[in-house]
């Protein structure tokens, strides 16, 4: 069976909810491209996700075009962490956040020598930000920044 | 994602992006991505099943060395179950909560930590 086509069936939602019809982002033209320079087992490699992760004492994200972000220690204990998202079924996430969140997964291989490192700084936000704009002009500057203090190598990005 | 990771590959970081939404991600075409056939809320694999997220993400991560076109797509070959059913399932179904604008904690507990005197601050203060 082929993979579901989320778009038709967005549209058909946000359509039924009244909403002014979703904008995806088309992005014809090809992407930028940075050549990757050192194997894995010699690179830093930054984690991100969308799928709405925070640490317990942290803010939790609220579900109105929330464009902020958690910063988590690369060393937190899986057990601390949470999550907070409209848009996904979070049952199996708040069991094992890795399902969206990686970070055990990353830690053991990192361990292995399969990778050669972890940025000290995940981060943690929400998807699902009904402005493409804001997300272009306001998040995602503000993650790269953190990035490229964080002088990672390689950057993993999960969404939900 | 895609928005983020074409940002950041442009600033001069390799990026890879996950994806269980393929026509999503086909239409962002961020620089790399990995695409597992899996119901959303599971990008990166099942819960506690560390040797499939293990297998999963080394399958993945491969397609930072593998991939050498921009917007190139790795199909990671996992399988969800036999049957195909939770496609079906999924697509009737909807999981969206309204759109509230208060910190949605996942329990109470969460929330008396974050408010105790001493806690972390709101982390953006232009954030609404």
């Amino acid at each position: 069976m082929e993979p579901i086509a989320y778009m038709p069936s967005i549209n058909a939602m946000y359509a039924a909810l009244g909403y002014p019809a979703y904008r995806w982002v088309v992005n014809a033209e090809p992407p930028p491209w940075q050549p990757v320079r050192k194997p894995l087992a010699r690179s830093r490699l930054g984690l991100l996700a969308s799928g709405g992760i925070y640490v317990t004492g942290q803010v939790a994200f609220h579900f109105k075009d929330d464009a902020s972000f958690r910063v988590i220690h690369a060393d937190v204990d899986t057990r601390d962490l949470r999550t907070a998202h409209f848009a996904y079924d979070q049952t199996d996430a708040r069991r094992d956040p890795n399902v969206v969140f990686p970070l055990d997964t990353l830690r053991r291989l990192v361990g292995e020598g399969v990778l050669g490192a972890l940025s000290p700084h995940a981060y943690g936000f929400m998807g699902g930000i009904y402005s493409a704009r804001r997300v272009q002009e306001d998040l995602a500057p503000r993650l790269t920044e953190r990035l490229l203090a964080d002088e990672v190598d390689l950057a993993l990005l999960v969404p939900v | 994602m895609g928005l983020i990771a074409r940002h950041a590959e442009a600033a001069g970081i390799p990026t890879l992006c996950m994806s269980s939404a393929l026509d999503i991600t086909r239409a962002v075409n961020p620089p790399r991505a990995a695409f597992l056939d899996f119901p959303l809320g599971h990008t990166t694999g099942k819960p506690d099943e560390p040797e499939l997220q293990r297998a999963i993400l080394l399958a993945a991560l491969a397609a930072f060395s593998e991939l050498r076109e921009p917007g190139g797509v790795t199909m990671l070959p996992f399988r969800w179950s036999e049957d195909e059913a939770w496609k079906l399932e999924l697509a009737a179904g909807d999981f969206r909560s309204p759109r509230l604008d208060t910190p949605q904690y996942q329990d109470d507990s969460d929330r008396e930590r974050a408010q105790r005197p001493g806690a972390a601050p709101a982390p953006c203060p232009r954030c609404r």
